[in-house]
Parts: C-alpha cells; sequence; structure tokens
C-alpha cells in the first residue's frame, strides 16, 4: 500500500487529503498514470513528487509503505 | 537555549526571536525580510490569504536553503519562520534573519534565501479575494517543473 498526500486545489478537486493506492512497487510515471486514470487530477504532469519528504525524479521506485506526495507549484512567501 | 532554526508555525511570527536566534558576538550585520499580506494585486482586492504547507518537508527544505547559504557565503547564520493557516492583511507570513561579519553577504544571502523559498518550499497560498478564492501556483508565470525535474539536486546523483 502507497500513501499518496494531497495538498492545495489537488486536496480540493480531489475532496481528499490523502489516496491509498494498492500497489507493492511502481515508479514515479507509473503512480502518476495510476491516478490520472482514476482521479481527475489537473496538470498531474506538471506536478511534483516526493517520496518519503525528498524531491524524486519521474523514474524512481516507489515501494508498498512509501509516503508520496504530489506538490503542484509552491507559493510560499 | 537551544531553538529551531526553521520553523512552521500557526501563531503569529515574533520577528525579535528570530533575530535572537543568529545574533553573535562574531556578526556585524544582520538583515531580516519580512514578507507580508498584500492587500491589492493587479487592482483586485485580497480579504485574506490561508497558507498551507507539507509540515515535515517544508522544515526540511527550509533547511536546505540554510545549507546552501552557509555554502555559499561563508560565516553565515540563518532562520527562517513561515507562518501557515490565515492570515490578514499586513500580518507577517515570513521572516527570514540572516547574520554575518560583513553586511554584503547577510543581504545577499537574504534574497537568495525568498527566492529559494519560493521554488522548493512545499507551502501553498491561497487568495481569498473580494469576489473569489484562488490557490495561487507558479506566481513568477512559468512552469516551476517543466522537465520533471526536482529542484534540488540529489546528493550522490
Amino acid at each position: 500500500m502507497i500513501t499518496v498526500l494531497l495538498f492545495a486545489q489537488l486536496q480540493e478537486v480531489v475532496g481528499k487529503e490523502r489516496i491509498q493506492v494498492d500497489a507493492s512497487e511502481l515508479t514515479v510515471t507509473e503512480l502518476k498514470e495510476k491516478l490520472k486514470s482514476k482521479y481527475n487530477i489537473p496538470q498531474v504532469d506538471q506536478v511534483m513528487t516526493a517520496i518519503n519528504e525528498e524531491y524524486a525524479l519521474p523514474d524512481d521506485l516507489i515501494t508498498s509503505g512509501d509516503i508520496v506526495a504530489l506538490i503542484p507549484p509552491v507559493s510560499g512567501g | 537555549m537551544f531553538k529551531s532554526m526553521f520553523e512552521i508555525v500557526d501563531e503569529p511570527i515574533q520577528v525579535e526571536e528570530i533575530i535572537k536566534k543568529v545574533t553573535r558576538r562574531e556578526a556585524g550585520a544582520i538583515t531580516t525580510f519580512l514578507g507580508t499580506v498584500r492587500e491589492w494585486t493587479n487592482g483586485r482586492k485580497t480579504i485574506y490569504l490561508e497558507y498551507q504547507a507539507y509540515k515535515p518537508m517544508a522544515i526540511k527544505m527550509l533547511a536546505q536553503i540554510g545549507k546552501e547559504i552557509k555554502e555559499q557565503w561563508e560565516n553565515t547564520e540563518v532562520a527562517i519562520t513561515h507562518r501557515v493557516g490565515r492570515l490578514d492583511i499586513s500580518e507577517i507570513a515570513v521572516a527570514i534573519a540572516i547574520s554575518s561579519p560583513h553586511r554584503k553577504a547577510a543581504y545577499e544571502a537574504n534574497e537568495y534565501a525568498i527566492e529559494r523559498i519560493k521554488q522548493i518550499v512545499p507551502i501553498w497560498k491561497k487568495e481569498h479575494w473580494e469576489d473569489g478564492e484562488t490557490w495561487i501556483g507558479d506566481q513568477l508565470e512559468k512552469v516551476n517543473y517543466p522537465s520533471g525535474e526536482p529542484p534540488i539536486i540529489k546528493e550522490g546523483n
């Protein structure tokens, strides 16, 4: 099971703060494809991804138990 | 007395406390930057702002910025606090304090810090306008993450 955290507009579009994805191992790109087909996440390709609080590359592997965050363009400051 | 140099808080920011964190005998300069809530943006009136953070990662990224500054400007001390939740006009959203032996480094590093916050720290701002609300992203009118590459280079890669 992989936990996906949502923030800002993504949280509002999906209507949840987190999604559980039933998978044991997949890449960041594969996860995004999966989310795209199941949830209507806007511009998921432009969203940054973090695995366990570190920014990740598209080919990085996510394994069961990991916490993934989808990070839309940030606007702090 | 040890206080964390990088914090995300829900309460109003106490600027004096952040300045104290970087005050030391070797310093001849302390620069502070305060980001405050603006009422008017391109003719549109803001009533209040709401900030959300991915807290544990945001703290890590603030610490990362501190590390980058220390690598680039010798003998600097950095403290950054960002507030989340509802903020009214003129309230402080972010405070950055940097000390250094001479002023140039403290000025330069402070500007670097706010630019990096806008690039890598997972914090989002929602504008509550007079006539609606919007999550703000992409403030610089360019795609933040066009290639799918992370905005910081991982060590060891």
